[in-house]
């Protein structure tokens, strides 16, 4: 490998960031230029790197203590290597997208500081060569998400959800330094190559350690890809810039937790694989519900991101002991292609709207904003997992997994989920696209500037095809397996249906009947008619099922019972025990004392020599 | 019979006892002041007696410096009870409970 252009693509954008902060916290073009060139150059070393098929290890030594050695150092493997490609690609686009529509915004060094800072992170969870590193780089994800969600951080609602995502992380977060404590308490390393070795060499090395060190670093996984019950933060991260929720949602961040999954496969056995795929699926259609009554064009969004994320993880879950997540990776690779897509494309129509978000105050803008809508439903039908689209293929995987493994229960919530995602991708579509305009914001909509627009094409190209790329076979490489590759584009596009028909098939009807039951519902609505067929339960959705009001009264009773236990500590035993009491104990001492100063000179000298007397007796007789 | 070490510590605690019970037990100033000169007293016969029978003449060489301090402390206590007396018009120890709280 050649390890100076892995440094680069590590360090061109924390460069950036540096440069940026230091000296062009004032000159926004500048500053757009180091992030964006930056983000560029790792894309190109990536790309010369992948080409080269560079595979290896460098490192410096970063701790050296009895015990423990830990070093900072990049890993070049094909599954880094792709994940550097989605990474610094998908980033790429976003950050040029990010120069459109964050123009004139007297915060954009800051914002383009955050961005390089959040793509270095990212980078270096994905070259991190032991866990100790890649804890680090995934705590400096948090913060990065932290800036930039929170970037208007003048409105309270984005300041609010800044915080709210930086500290659901870190409920997840500490269950992963858990894990990574007991893997090193267990295996007397960090570093991944030599836990894979061990863990290949000695599996019963492990013993009972096993599940749970799976399920702690699963924690982890939980809290960055907002899995449930941790998934709270995911659509209140809405409220930073637009850019910053593609990034977020499509290459880094809850892209994270999946590939830490994947990257520490070798750790999770079955009955952690079991809980992992349930939480997984779970997540998939909780997320899903609660989408089909979101009005937020971005929300939307943001629950069909935990959704599929739920996809991944179960299928993480799915792939079983002697299997590999590949599936689940592929998926992760085109999703991120087609939700950055799908953001940037929303971020367009919100450019144009004025920050407009409500898709019932859109309406018939597939004719002012053409090639924005046209990739939007690029992505949208990437999402649903329609052939020939990349989302087909990485959801029939998935699928196909679930059937492989004989997981029927599984393999039926994908399917519905499945459904649920064509209809609220087609709600959203049918209702912000086409229709009659809903108000006037509409009617002033005018089309983004190419700055804008070209990455939302760039990004489309691989949302259709990188289905026929062969980015599951490349993942597969990493877990040791060759996959066939079907010969031909033709041969590539039916072969789900002949190899896994169930699969594929249930995953298409299903798409298929959401797209039919939003066609029907949608296609003229000027108001949500579904409230109207579902009642009650169409609110809870509406309320996200009273999950942020869960936790609040949660948290409240929990600080409320902490604050009294601590209250009851302070007074009782602290101001009435320590405090008072050491004053009491010498004021009472005085009073008594007091009664032996009578003020009489004569009682003096007979306690006086009453004293010598008894101080005589003390050293003279004994 | 000649008197032996033992008379002489036994005539001087003898002294001090009296000394002090003369200082606990009267209540004019004066005769508490006299009282304590007998138990310096008593002490400088213990001094000059162990002195005479351990053969130093160190326990002699102290008395004159009690003897010394004695006269010094009479010149100023005896200054502070006139000093008193004139003050108080009285020079009975019942009588003097400033101190107290």
């Amino acid at each position: 490998m050649n390890a100076f252009l892995t440094w680069l693509v590590l360090l061109a954008p924390a460069g950036a960031a540096v440069v940026i902060t230091l000296t062009a916290l004032r000159r926004p073009a500048t500053a757009a230029r180091w992030s964006i060139g930056a983000i560029l150059v790792a894309f190109a070393a990536s790309l010369v790197l992948f080409r080269a098929g560079a595979t290896g290890e460098t490192a410096v030594v970063w701790l050296d203590l009895p015990g423990l050695r830990v070093d900072f150092g990049l890993r070049l493997d094909p599954l880094s290597l792709l994940m550097l490609l989605v990474v610094t690609g998908v980033g790429s686009a976003i950050h040029i997208y990010s120069w459109g529509y964050m123009r004139g915004d007297p915060g954009l060094p800051r914002y383009f500081a955050g961005l390089s800072l959040f793509s270095f992170a990212m980078l270096g969870i994905v070259l991190a060569t032991n866990l100790l590193q890649l804890f680090v780089f995934w705590e400096l994800v948090g913060v990065s998400s932290y800036l930039l969600i929170g970037f208007w951080y003048e409105r309270p609602a984005a300041a609010d959800a800044a915080k709210k995502a930086f500290l659901t992380n870190r409920v997840g977060d500490f269950g992963f330094l858990l894990g990574i404590i007991l893997v090193w308490s267990v295996l007397g390393t960090l570093n991944l190559a030599e836990l894979s070795a061990k863990l290949r060499a000695a599996p019963p090395a492990w013993g009972a350690a096993a599940t749970a060190a799976g399920l702690l670093v699963f924690c982890g996984a939980v809290g960055k890809s907002a899995q449930f019950p941790l998934h709270v933060w995911l659509p209140d991260a809405m409220e930073g810039p637009t850019p910053v929720s593609a990034l977020i949602h499509a290459a880094t961040m809850v892209a994270a937790g999946v590939y830490l999954l994947c990257r520490l496969f070798f750790l999770l056995n079955a009955p952690a694989l079991e809980v992992i795929a349930w939480t997984g699926g779970l997540t998939a259609l909780l997320a899903a519900l609660l989408a089909l009554q979101q009005n937020d064009i971005k929300r939307i969004l943001a629950y069909s991101t935990l959704s599929q994320l739920g996809y991944m993880v179960m299928a993480v879950g799915l792939s079983g002991a002697g299997g590999h997540p590949a599936p689940a990776m592929y998926h992760l690779t085109t999703h991120a292609f087609f939700k950055a897509l799908l953001f940037l494309a929303a971020g367009a129509v919100i450019h144009a709207l004025h920050h407009e978000q409500d898709i019932w105050k859109m309406g018939g803008l597939a004719r002012k904003l053409p090639v924005t809508f046209w990739t939007f439903l690029a992505g949208t039908l990437a999402l649903c997992g329609a052939p020939p689209f990349s989302g087909f293929f990485s959801k029939d995987t998935i699928l196909t997994l679930a059937w492989e493994r004989e997981h029927y229960a599984l393999l039926a919530l994908g399917v519905g989920v499945a459904a649920l995602t064509a209809f609220y991708m087609f709600r959203l579509v049918l209702v912000a696209f086409t229709g009659p305009a809903k108000s006037q914001a509409p009617d002033h909509a005018h089309e983004a500037p190419p700055v804008m627009t070209v990455p939302l094409v760039a990004l489309a190209v691989p949302t259709l095809l990188a289905g026929f790329w062969g980015i599951d076979r490349g993942y597969a490489r990493q877990y040791g397996a060759e996959a066939a590759a079907a010969h031909g584009w033709a041969a590539h596009l039916f072969e789900p249906f002949a190899h896994a028909p169930m699969a594929a098939w249930g995953g298409l009807l299903a798409a298929a009947a959401g797209f039919v039951a939003a066609w029907t519902l949608y296609r003229r609505a000027v108001s949500d008619p579904l409230p109207g067929l579902l009642g009650a339960p169409a609110r809870w959705l509406r309320d996200r099922l009273y999950f942020d009001e869960l936790y609040a009264a949660l948290i409240a009773a929990t600080q409320d019972l902490l604050a009294r236990v601590v209250a009851a500590v302070d007074r009782w035993v602290l101001a009435a025990g320590l405090v008072r009491g050491t004053a009491g104990v010498f004021e009472l001492t005085g009073r008594l004392l007091r009664h032996v100063h009578t003020g009489n000179l004569q009682t003096y000298a007979l306690l006086l020599a009453a004293g010598a007397v008894v101080l005589l007796w003390w050293t003279l007789a004994r | 019979m000649n008197p032996g070490l033992e008379h002489y510590l036994v005539v001087s605690a003898l002294l001090f006892c009296l000394g002090l019970v003369g200082v606990v037990l009267r209540r004019n100033l004066l005769v508490i002041y006299m009282s304590l000169e007998l138990m310096l007293n008593a002490a400088n016969l213990a001094l000059v007696a162990a002195s005479r029978f351990v053969g130093n003449l160190d326990g002699q060489v102290m008395v004159f410096f009690v003897v010394t301090v004695a006269a010094a402390e009479v010149a100023v206590g005896l200054a502070l009870i006139v000093a008193l007396y004139r003050r108080r018009q009285t020079a009975h120890v019942e009588d003097l409970t400033t101190l107290r709280l």
